[in-house]
């Protein structure tokens, strides 16, 4: 992996990429680097093109150009075992949650064991998804199907998953979008002790900005599909940009 | 220029499932096998249907037969009911009809279960957890689709010949032995094969067609509606072309 200036480790690279739907530019010529046990917000307006960023990350949308560089590996390069594997070391929160209805807590996070190169003793499964749950402090619902939980419990559960395998990096897609403020304050937290506990780097998409006061080590602004503005948080919230300020007016 | 337009979208949705028929032929003998999806979804589309197919066979049988007895009475054929009866229902009414409501029933629940799983993310979310939604998904449903019609078919010719002998006792007594010697004796090999075969057609479309709408619906909840109906529509319309295509089939073919 790439050793930076501050003897840190560069997981994922995003070099000049670009992204349209038709006629509307969504990503242009748009740069990143996330470092190792770093957190980093992505923020801009509904509709910039925030979600469709992780979305080529994580390889459910192709990019028109640039690559993507995970742990050193161009991801637009590799074949579908390959990307399997790095996905395997990727966690995807999504805005909606995106739990299995038909399916208990169980079963939903045994589901991305079912990898055909992973072989775990049926003892090994149970204590993961156990470890998991607890992480979450939801232990108790495992028999639970998804229907059963509040919005904040699913949000949880949908954050147990994305752990199951223990992720080096964790992309949320809006994590607080449709929370009650304090459901909110606690899944920010949750985001920071995951951070802690497992060393992982996060890119967090959201327009939140308690998550950004208090999940990020670095925040980038996201304008006309292009890294408008970066830095930390307390920097970010006194500069005199307009286009800056309004984030956090 | 309106009527262009509609053409276009009817070829291009033609088009489009003819590739998602493509590129099921194309993955479903492919490991991985995803047997336990494929049982539950048997369980789910056969076992679960057999109650409604049960009733609507069982009743299609006995209006069938009351209705058929006075125009048979007019002509001095009322002996004959049995054997008509057997040749409608194991040849045409049977499969058709049971079809049909395979289709409403099956067809809408599969574009409806698939159509929310796509707009609530949960495709994206197995295709990040290193599962092919598609084979999970698509090619376990459409199997069981097809492996099941055919079993609920024979399933409801039987309850369906069952209710036409109740149907020919209200007026009249025959014994049960008489009542299937005479189904059997009017029906050859000839009658039996082809509506078979045409049933795993029959199943094959539903399925194609409630994965196809389900796993490309889009715009919300509207889409799923959406789906769910012309799931529905759709596969209803297809089940009369397969047919009206296997009748010229085995024609051509001598089986009739």
């Amino acid at each position: 992996m790439i050793e930076n200036d501050q003897n840190n480790t560069i997981v994922l690279k995003i070099r000049n990429l670009n992204k349209a739907f038709g006629d509307n530019k969504v990503l242009s010529d748009f740069n990143l680097e996330l470092y190792k046990n770093q957190n980093i917000v992505v923020l801009g307006k509904s509709g910039s093109g925030k979600s469709v960023l992780i979305k080529c990350i994580i390889g459910l949308l192709k990019p028109d150009s640039g690559s993507i560089e995970i742990f050193n590996k161009n991801s637009l390069d590799l074949n579908t075992d390959e990307l399997d594997k790095i996905r395997a070391k990727i966690g995807f929160l999504f805005q909606s949650n995106a739990l299995y209805d038909s399916m208990t807590v169980r079963d939903n996070l045994e589901f991305p064991l079912r990898r055909h190169w992973i072989s775990y003793s049926q003892d090994e499964i149970q204590k993961m998804v156990v470890q998991a749950l607890t992480d979450v402090q939801l232990a108790h619902t495992i028999d639970m199907m998804p229907v059963e939980l509040s919005g904040g419990m699913r949000k949880r559960i949908a954050l147990a998953r994305t752990l199951i395998l223990k992720p080096e990096i964790i992309l949320y897609d809006e994590p607080t979008t449709g929370l009650d403020p304090i459901t909110g304050k606690e899944i920010i937290n949750l985001m920071v002790e995951i951070k802690n506990k497992y060393n992982t780097s996060s890119l967090i998409i959201s327009h939140d900005i308690k998550c950004v006061k208090y999940a990020s080590d670095n925040v980038i602004i996201l304008l006309e599909g292009k890294c408008y503005a970066s830095g930390k948080y307390e920097d970010l919230i006194l500069s005199k940009d307009e286009k800056v300020k309004q984030f956090f007016e | 220029m309106k009527n262009t337009s509609s053409i276009n979208i009817f070829l291009k949705e033609v088009g489009e499932t003819s590739g998602f028929g493509w590129r099921f032929l194309t993955q479903w003998f492919r490991p991985r096998y995803e047997i336990k999806e494929f049982i539950k979804q048997c369980y789910i589309i056969g076992y679960k249907s057999l109650p409604l197919i049960g009733l609507t066979g069982f009743i299609m049988g006995l209006v069938l037969t009351m209705q058929l007895r006075p125009t048979m009475v007019d002509y001095g054929v009322e002996s004959q009911i049995p054997a008509i009866v057997g040749i409608a229902i194991i040849r045409e009414i049977g499969p058709v009809i049971t079809a049909l409501i395979f289709a409403g029933k099956i067809g809408s629940s599969i574009g409806a279960e698939l159509g929310s799983m796509k707009v609530t993310e949960q495709i994206d979310a197995m295709e990040v957890s290193g599962t092919n939604p598609f084979k999970y998904l698509v090619v376990s449903r459409i199997l069981a689709t097809t492996f099941m019609l055919p079993v609920l078919v024979i399933l409801s010719d039987t309850i369906s010949l069952y209710g036409a002998y109740l149907g020919v006792n209200i007026r009249n007594v025959t014994s049960f032995q008489l009542f299937w010697i005479q189904v059997f004796d009017s029906l050859s090999f000839n009658d039996v094969l082809p509506a078979f075969i045409k049933t795993y057609f029959f199943g094959f479309a539903v399925g194609l067609i409630g994965c196809y709408k389900g796993y490309n619906s889009n715009k919300g909840t509207e889409g799923v509606g959406k789906s769910a109906n012309s799931s529905v529509v759709v596969s209803s319309v297809l089940i009369f072309i397969i047919d009206l295509l296997a009748v010229q089939i085995t024609d051509l073919l001598g089986f009739n």
